[in-house]
């Protein structure tokens, strides 16, 4: 529909450098540039190449967005961009480039949280969100259970990793297994050709006094290296293929077990995974499964979708404008360890309408911000 | 001509528009941590002290650093950002040769020093005011050959071991930038690309090996 907004987002949380546009909750464009090659040899995202990656590719990606969408730049009805949580010198480039472009422009802006915009994307390959919908997030850099009854007002923390993010365990256990960087695909790959069965690897914290939807991949990371490292010592050759499989469904065991269960518990007949790990093949079949025994629809977006991208922003900021939520302010600032349940950061006029009594401060006062 | 100019590469945040005669309006503020705060609402208010609207604006002036990082893209993504929403061209300066441009030195040549952190600081040489002779770089105070020069910027002021004959001013100033780029752009000269001015290398450690965790 003509009259649904047209929004562009703006994503610079990691190291994909994002510009989507969407009408309501259709797709106009995805572009993306990537600095994932730089970090490669490195073994993770290096902050500062990051952020400088970031700058070089923001306006030839905001062009080919608006190419790609057919739509002219004075057509928009707002801009939204990550205001966080994320690294905190690359979401400052993004936010910098919105704020500027909407004021430029004359278009209302909207600094939104990155983890609602990967719950909202599947609005854009689903339709319209179920409320309440339960998400399991799982990426390198969060793995959350979250449930939110208005993706503009109200998302709820269920569970969190206590330790390490499900996909930073990947990319250790790719790094162990000398396979490269990002670790996610790899193990993916290999797992196809191992048998999941063939070594037991712990499930963190699934014990019966165990938080019933926190995580842990600390200790799996661990074991995995020891038995690894235990077949070197003996001079034995490592069975990659059963390793990797056996670590995945190890972590997909347990992310799959405590979303379905966490369902169950709250009543909540819809679970949608997003980030990164949710293009693990393995990760979408069993949770197909578990959801079928249990009752619930599954919504998982596509992989292209699910990992950092503008569209999921731009999806969030169309939602605040025909929700009619309130704008943020011209001196927003990049917050990289913004809390969940702030869904956006609404001017400073607005804040009556803010439903969280959350006093926080958008001080930008990290000593690793200011190299 | 409308000039906006801006500048995030020291811990002020400046901007200053420049109608091709003089500077018309200025606004610094000295915040090193909250330059994404403050340069938009800066660039507002200038617009409104001067009476005018963003679409007058014919072209941006930006101070390309060096500086701390972080800054600079503040000041480098938000020149670049205008540049594409206005649709006109994007100037580079370094930030360095704004500072000789306002240098408290009556003539003769001069040094141009500002805060690198780390111990060190980026610097410049100047034949005068107008004239850089020599490519920007970041070096401990101690390496840098002074010769007895005075040295402009907070840089000199910092180290006063190494720069004792230190003048103002500290920071750079918008309006500093934009008469400089006004000037070479009615002299027919081509301003820099604006790229920012690093000069160092991203910090990143490449992991030898992953950590073994096999308790010895
Ligand atoms: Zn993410």
């Amino acid at each position: 529909m003509a009259d649904e907004p047209l929004v562009l987002g703006i994503e610079t949380s990691c190291d994909e450098t994002g510009v989507g546009i969407v009408r309501g909750t259709t797709l106009l464009a995805d572009a993306i540039a990537s600095s994932v090659d730089e970090h490669a040899r490195f073994g993770g995202v290096v902050p500062e190449v990051a952020s400088r990656a970031h700058l070089e590719a923001m306006v030839p990606t905001i062009e080919r967005a608006l190419a790609e969408a057919g739509v002219s730049a004075k057509d928009l009805d707002g801009i939204a961009v990550t205001a966080g949580p994320g690294l905190a010198g690359a979401l400052l480039v993004g936010v910098s480039a919105a704020k500027t472009y909407a004021y430029a422009l004359g278009k209302p802006l909207y600094g939104v949280n990155h983890l609602a915009s990967h719950i909202c994307v599947d609005q854009l390959e689903h339709g319209p969100l179920p409320e309440p919908t339960m998400a399991l997030l799982v990426s390198g850099g969060h793995s959350s259970l979250l449930l939110s009854s208005d993706i503009t007002s109200d998302v709820r923390p269920m569970g969190a990793t206590i330790d390490d993010a499900a996909g930073e365990a990947f990319d250790k256990i790719a790094r162990v297994l000398n396979l490269g960087f990002p670790g996610g695909p790899v193990i993916d790959r290999y797992a196809r050709e191992g048998d999941p069965g063939a070594i037991s690897f712990p499930r963190g914290l699934t014990g019966p006094r165990d938080p019933a939807y926190d995580f842990s991949f600390s200790g799996l990371k661990t074991a995995v290296a020891r038995w690894i490292e235990a077949r070197r010592a003996a001079g034995e050759d490592v069975p990659v293929r059963d390793v990797a499989a056996s670590f995945q469904e190890a972590v997909v065991d347990v992310l799959t077990r405590k979303a379905v269960r966490a369902c169950r518990d709250e009543g909540v007949d819809h679970l949608m995974i997003g980030g990164g790990v949710a293009a693990n093949s393995r990760l979408r079949a069993l949770a197909q499964e578990r959801c079928e025994a249990a009752g619930i629809r599954l919504r998982v977006p596509r992989p292209k979708l699910c990992t950092d991208n503008g569209a999921m922003v731009a999806a969030l900021g169309a939602e605040m404008v025909a929700r009619g939520r309130a704008a943020s302010d011209w001196d927003l600032s990049a917050d990289s360890s913004l809390p969940v349940t702030d869904t956006h950061v609404p001017g400073r006029s607005h804040t009556h309408d803010h439903t969280h009594d959350h006093d926080h401060v958008h001080e930008v006062a990290k000593d690793n911000l200011y190299s | 001509m409308l000039l906006l100019a801006l500048d995030t590469a020291t811990p002020a945040v400046t901007v200053a528009l420049h109608d091709g005669t003089s500077v018309i309006a200025a606004s610094s503020q000295v915040d090193a941590r909250r330059h994404g705060e403050l340069l938009l609402p800066a660039v507002d208010r200038v617009l409104a002290e001067a009476s005018l609207r963003l679409d007058a604006v014919t072209g941006i002036v930006v101070g390309v650093g060096p500086g701390p990082y972080t800054g600079l893209r503040v000041g480098l993504m938000t020149a670049d950002t205008f540049g594409l929403a206005l649709g006109v061209p994007v100037h580079g300066l370094c930030t360095l040769d704004g500072l000789a441009y306002a240098a408290d030195v009556a003539e003769g040549p001069f040094l141009v020093a500002t805060d690198a952190r780390r111990k060190e600081v980026y610097w410049a040489r100047y034949a005068d005011s107008r004239t850089r002779v020599s490519e920007p770089a970041v070096d401990r105070p101690a390496d840098v050959d002074v010769g007895g020069l005075p040295v402009v910027g907070a840089g000199a002021l910092l180290y006063p071991d190494s720069f004792p004959d230190a003048r103002g001013p500290e920071y750079v100033q918008a309006s500093a930038l934009a008469s400089l780029a006004a000037e070479r752009l009615a002299a027919g000269e081509e301003l820099e690309a604006a790229r920012p001015l690093y000069l160092r290398r991203p910090d990143a450690q490449v992991p030898k090996n992953y950590k073994v965790v096999t308790p010895k």
